[in-house]
């Protein structure tokens, strides 16, 4: 696992990074908030109501489907390695499940779930 | 502490070229417009433009709305700057110059890419806007939609140079028209679909309804101000040039090229900035495409295509026709 150290030192500088400027640009900046300034952007007009409201995500469905398929591609990741050793033998069995997943998406097709409502 | 040294110089190097290269997305945008673009910060042809920009980003102030969930608001920079950046950790820019060269690489890079995913939606959901939240949730649905044929796309060279690590891939690319894009066929059906999906994942023109200027005013950073805004931009100019970077070292043979081994790291680069200037030149050429269409491309077309596209390879690797490892 040391090969993760320098991965793990880089995310840390970047958040230092960050965190730096942000202090920086705090020390630089002015402030001089006030209530009209500080309300929420609405073009303008204003704003009626919170945004955190109740309403639809239409594309509920749609990422069921990505889940399937990304399960999918979970699979091909060790399958696209061993490919070159294993031969025919995993390219079929990898074709018959990629054929399964592909009787799901053909059924979420066909029961309109990839349509925008 | 070699490592901590090389982690801040390509941390250095990541900020400095996606400065330089707004600019070059400027100027490009310019002419293809007739028009000159940023031209008296530096004069001549705005050299400093960039480093102003960030001068000037520094010394706004900062608003936070009072309405918006402090917190989530507060850290949803951060949040998106990590992983945007954090993809350039396994990209090898020449043999043994890279961060860590992971067995992984490839995996890592498209695991971490889509984390952008989740500072992205803090910010809309934190900002209590209508407009950031609605943003977000295209955003959220564009990534899911498209994220898959990236994956698939990407997964094409993985299979024909049979390894995950970055280094081996280019290796695998070696030779007179050994790039991957050369690869009769495949390659160049690949190339094209990584493109779109490149250039719907990182929400640019024709795929950017989260931003939509005429509807969501600026989408999920609308009420971010000063140096908020400029790491959020900066994180996003940073995904989009280390897609371009990957798009190279899969496709383009990364650092191969003509010339002495110390051009590597320069071919890199241009082979990078290629694949940026495309994407480029997709976004000022065409306009927004609704989102029904948006679905439709990617589940209805670039979704089977893609897993089509990578049974074919497979099945030419599996039968031993494609070149050897």
């Amino acid at each position: 696992m040391s090969g993760y150290l320098p991965v793990v030192m880089f995310a840390a500088l970047i958040l230092a990074f960050g965190v730096v400027s942000l202090a920086v640009a705090r020390l630089l900046r002015p402030s001089r908030p006030d209530s009209v300034k500080l309300m929420n952007y609405e073009c303008g007009a204003e704003p009626i109501g919170s945004a955190w409201v109740q309403f639809p995500a239409g594309f509920y469905l749609v990422a069921l489907v990505f889940i399937l398929f990304d399960t999918l591609a979970v699979f091909l990741f060790p399958w696209a390695l061993i490919l070159r050793s294993a031969g025919m033998t995993a390219f079929w069995v990898v074709a018959a499940f990629v054929g399964i997943v592909g009787l799901g998406w053909l059924y979420a097709y066909r029961e309109g779930v990839l349509e925008w409502k | 502490m070699t490592h901590l040294i090389v982690a801040f110089v390509l941390l250095n190097a990541i900020i400095l070229v996606v400065a330089y290269i707004t600019l070059l997305e400027r100027k490009f945008a310019a002419r293809m417009q007739s028009r000159i673009g940023p031209y008296y910060v530096g004069w001549p042809h705005g050299w400093l433009q960039p480093i102003a920009d960030a001068l000037k980003l520094m010394l706004k102030e900062d608003v936070v709305p009072t309405l918006s969930d402090r917190w989530v608001y507060n850290l949803a920079p951060l949040v998106f700057l990590l992983p945007c950046m954090l993809i350039f950790a396994t990209i090898p820019f020449a043999p043994g110059l890279g961060l860590a060269d992971l067995n992984i690489g490839v995996l890592f890079f498209l695991a971490v890419s889509a984390l952008e995913i989740v500072g992205l939606f803090m910010g809309g959901w934190g900002s209590n806007n209508k407009y950031a939240l609605l943003s977000a949730m295209r955003a959220v649905n564009q990534i899911i939609s498209y994220d898959l044929p990236f994956i698939f796309a990407a997964l094409v060279p993985v299979v024909l140079a049979g390894s995950m690590q970055m280094s081996a891939i280019v290796v695998a690319q070696q030779g007179l028209f050994g790039w991957f894009v050369f690869y009769p066929g495949i390659g160049q059906l690949a190339f094209l679909a990584y493109v779109i999906a490149t250039i719907a994942a990182e929400n640019r023109v024709p795929f950017d309804i989260l931003e939509a200027e005429s509807e969501l005013v600026a989408g999920f950073r609308v009420e971010y101000s000063g140096m908020k805004f400029a790491l959020i931009q900066l994180g996003e100019y940073a995904h989009l040039v280390g897609t371009s970077f990957l798009g190279a070292l899969l496709f383009l043979g990364g650092w191969l090229g003509p010339g002495p081994t110390w051009l590597g790291p320069l071919w890199f680069l241009l082979k990078a900035v290629l694949v940026f200037l495309l994407v480029t030149w997709v976004r000022w050429s065409f306009v927004r495409i609704r989102v029904d269409q948006i679905l439709a491309i990617s589940w209805k077309l670039l979704l089977p295509a893609t897993v089509i596209l990578l049974l074919a390879t497979g099945f030419v690797v599996a039968a031993g026709f494609g070149r050897g490892a």
